[in-house]
């Protein structure tokens, strides 16, 4: 059965930026984009690199030779090896989208009172309802 | 219920054991290396820097994408593979290394253009290897770098550290002013064979000045990318075509991290041609092929990927499962990790040959 | 093994020049004054890859007895067009125009080849087409002579050294490279070199054998190039021959482009799908030599591992010596490739092949 865990309060994860967490004995990169949060098993499909260690990249597209745009809205992460890129948003490769693809989870946020309430209590924190959480569900 | 977020757990030790044959250690800084070299080269080294055969400086013309793996760096700081305890628990620890032989390719004095300066820096970089590196720990084996443009300092270097066992073997560059086949080398090749020393020939980012591919200088580092395999094909041509396993035998030759998906087929092109053209080669008794199965092995980063696994098997099974050497290249980024750089079922036997086994027997260790 | 039907059409044949002397009739008057004034006829420009005494240049049965190998018409007839049942034959003319610095000389010394191949060799047999020798030195200078030779359907194809004094896929190439695909004309790439490089980054080679056997690393940074510099998506409908390359060679070094690619992507955006699979789409290459040990499991692997029955072009390299007898297939070649490799492949690469000679 799908749990959830708590993995940082709101605010310790700046858009842009990252957390790699230990859950369930999984290494996940919990990443925020904007403002939205995603979560991807940090392990490389390729040779089983830390992928969630490597940097936070954008694609780029050209539609000739010698020119270059980057696309918007299109973080990827960059493995820490041998640079094969996934989007954060869905864990499609960028080199092989047809066939390899990053494990993804469930990410949601949740207010302090939301927890304490629930069955969803958070032990690791001293939960505050004021405070709001960041959840990964495994 | 949310449960208790857990410190990242230690890495299991690992059950593997293996020869890695191609580290790099790199210097934290200049100035960890300046004391190694005597004061008038020390001078010469902060004032005229090295000089090479490239238009920029300090950086390749083709600059990388990526040099080192992006979490190899160091807890303390400093660039990757500067840091002799994190790369003990990072990688020898973690990945079961037994022995790790070093190439030490920066700062390297065989693509120097001043003869005398090189062979001081060659010198200073093996003094730098056994202090920082190879007395610090055991399982570390270095290469003797020496200058191969000039032969007689070259030689004079190996047989000053032929007798010192923290040595294993001798490295110059390939990207040399002849290809290295050539008899101006040969005094160091009959060196490496009288002190037993195989020759562990790495590919470095410059060196000759002449283009990358016959065809001219590539444009991309994509392209750059490429010309690695073509330096060692090179030399691997040069060598066997010019009989220098016919006159050294007993010479070890080890081509690291050159590939070795283009062994087969460059053999059976040397073979086919060289039945129609023997007679401009007659010090060659042999087929190039036999020479190539007897003097030469390959370490295996960058591993090759086939688009079929099984093909993988082919290629090894045609170049033989004792002439591989398993390789990781750390902490460079296409790093193979021992646990997960094959994709194909092996033996154990296979499989202890090239963790281990090739390795020990090329190169002597316990 | 032998052809096993008629009507095969043999994708690298070779046409020497046997002297200056025999194209100066097709020099303008400049050049003419040139001959007088510097003697040109007296110049030797066979090339340092192909000197006519060494034993590749010529298989013993197919040297004339006067003049370098492949300066024969006779001989052509007999030895390849008549004895493999040849419908077809694409003549590849190495001679050292390429080789030489002079744009302008270089211009007029191929215009002039190209002249003499029309009238010595395409007029005398109507089985017989031809490759445009360009100037490479000066890309304006080759399309114009490409420009000059379309209109003549017998020109199917045109052909550069694979060694030259860029890779071809560098953007100043590029005008070679549109009118080529402009005029439907294929770009074969033929083993040999102008020698503006060393034949490895380590230096010069001490022997001819060498220098051949390194031909692969020039073929593998050609297709480096191409590939790279996004000429295959600048140029969609451009096809490249790779002749003489050897074959076998090609897997591996594919294996490792789609390997590195895959991490270096944001250098070359417009590389949008794995080179191999790009190479598969525009790359062709001639049959001959195929090298490859007498065991034909091993050819059979490695077309395999090429992954297309599209890219074998049937070729003898006529009179190079690549084998002996009429043994011009290589073992491992199974009877539902034949048909494509000696005849389907060639009509689809060549689409002038399907034009009547007008």
């Amino acid at each position: 059965m799908a749990k959830r865990y708590v993995v940082a309060k709101l605010g310790e994860i700046a858009p842009g930026t990252s957390k790699l967490v230990n859950v369930d004995g999984k290494e996940i990169g919990v990443f925020n984009v904007g403002g939205a949060f995603y979560a991807l098993l940090s392990k490389c499909p390729h040779k089983g690199a830390e992928l969630c260690k490597g940097k936070i990249v954008r694609r780029v597209a050209s539609d000739e030779p010698g020119q270059y745009a980057v696309i918007p809205d299109s973080e990827m992460i960059r493995c820490p090896w041998h640079g094969w890129q996934y989007d954060l948003r869905t864990g499609q490769s960028w080199c092989d989208s047809d066939n390899v693809a990053l494990r993804k989870y469930a990410v949601s946020v949740e207010t302090g009172e939301g927890l304490l309430e629930g069955p969803f209590v958070a032990e690791s924190y001293a939960v505050s309802v004021d405070e709001s959480y960041v959840l990964v569900e495994i | 219920m949310s449960t208790l977020l857990e410190p990242l757990p230690p890495l299991p030790k690992t059950r593997l054991s293996v020869v890695d044959c191609d580290i790099h250690p790199t210097l934290t800084s200049e100035a960890e290396f300046l004391p190694y070299l005597p004061a008038r080269w020390r001078e010469h080294m902060q004032t005229y820097r090295r000089h090479v055969r490239q238009g920029l400086h300090g950086t390749l013309t083709h600059p990388r994408m990526q040099v080192n793996r992006i979490d190899a760096v160091p807890t303390k700081g400093g660039p990757p593979g500067s840091d002799v305890n994190f790369m003990r628990t990072h990688h020898l620890d973690q990945n079961g290394v037994e022995w790790g032989l070093l190439q030490a390719l920066q700062p390297s004095g065989s693509a120097e253009r001043n003869l005398e300066f090189g062979a001081a820096l060659c010198s200073a970089n093996n003094d730098w290897q056994i202090a920082e590196w190879i007395d610090k720990e055991p399982r570390l084996r270095g290469a003797i770098q020496v200058t191969q443009e000039d032969p007689q300092a070259a030689v004079r270097e190996i047989e000053r550290r032929a007798s010192d066992r923290r040595f294993v073997q001798v490295s110059l560059s390939p990207r040399a002013q002849e290809p290295l086949g050539r008899s101006r080398y040969w005094p160091i090749y009959e060196a490496c064979e009288r002190n037993n020393l195989p020759l562990g020939l790495h590919v470095p980012g410059f060196g000759s000045g002449y283009a990358s591919t016959p065809g001219g200088w590539p444009t991309f580092y994509l392209e750059e990318h490429q010309t690695f395999a073509y330096v060692i094909m090179g030399v691997f041509t040069s060598m066997v075509l010019e009989g220098v396993f016919e006159r050294y035998p007993k010479l070890k030759l080890v081509l690291v991290e050159g590939g070795f998906a283009w062994v087969p087929a460059l053999c059976w092109r040397l073979d086919k041609h060289w039945e129609r053209m023997r007679s401009e080669v007659p010090h060659l008794k042999r087929p190039p092929s036999e020479y190539i199965r007897e003097n030469i092995w390959y370490t295996t980063q960058p591993m090759e990927e086939p688009e079929r696994p099984e093909d993988l098997t082919k290629l090894i099974d045609w170049i033989g499962w004792d002439r591989l050497l398993f390789s990781t290249d750390y902490p460079h980024w296409d790093f193979d990790d021992p646990k997960t750089v094959f994709n194909v079922r092996m033996t154990p036997e296979h499989r202890r040959m090239i963790f281990s086994e090739n390795a020990k027997s090329v190169y002597r260790l316990p | 093994m032998r052809i096993p039907f008629e009507g095969a059409i043999d994708c690298d044949v070779h046409v020497s020049v046997p002297s200056v002397s025999a194209i100066v009739p097709y020099l303008d008057e400049y050049w003419l004054e040139r001959v007088r004034v510097q003697q040109l006829e007296r110049l030797d420009l066979s090339l340092t890859s192909y000197p006519p005494t060494a034993p590749l240049s010529g298989r013993p049965d197919w040297r004339p007895q006067q003049g370098p190998p492949g300066c024969n018409l006779a001989l052509l007839q007999q030895e390849a067009l008549d004895k493999f049942g040849l419908r077809y034959a694409i003549l590849n003319c190495l001679w050292g125009s390429q080789a030489l610095f002079a744009e302008d000389m270089s211009a007029a010394f191929c215009r002039a080849v190209n002249d003499w191949i029309a009238t010595e060799w395409l007029d005398k047999d109507t089985r017989l087409r031809a490759s445009i020798m360009v100037p490479m030195q000066n890309a304006d200078l080759a399309v114009a002579e490409i420009e000059r030779r379309a209109g003549d359907s017998r020109f199917v194809q045109v052909l550069v050294l694979a060694g030259l004094d860029t890779l071809l896929g560098r953007r100043v190439n590029w005008p070679v490279l549109r009118a080529a695909e402009a005029h439907g004309l294929p770009i074969a790439i033929h083993a040999g070199s102008a020698y503006r490089h060393p034949p490895s980054a380590g230096g010069w080679p001490s022997y001819l054998l060498e220098d051949y056997v390194s031909n692969t690393q020039l073929f593998a940074a050609q297709l480096g190039s191409l590939v790279s510099e996004g000429a295959f998506s600048k140029f969609p409908e451009l096809t490249v021959v790779l002749a003489e390359s050897g074959v076998t060679w090609l897997p591996a070094f594919a294996w490792k482009f789609n390997k590195t690619w895959r991490g270096v992507r944001t250098e070359v955006p417009w590389v949008t799908k794995p080179p191999f699979d790009v190479i598969r789409d525009h790359v062709k290459l001639t049959l001959q030599p195929a090298d490859a040990p007498a065991d034909p499991q091993a050819l059979r692997d490695v077309i395999e591992q090429i992954g297309s029955d599209e890219m074998l072009l049937f070729s003898s390299d006529f009179p190079h010596w690549q084998f002996d007898g009429e043994d011009v297939l290589p073992n491992g070649l199974g009877d539902e490739q034949l048909r494509k490799i000696l005849i389907d492949n060639p009509l689809a690469t060549y689409s002038r092949l399907k034009e009547a000679v007008a």
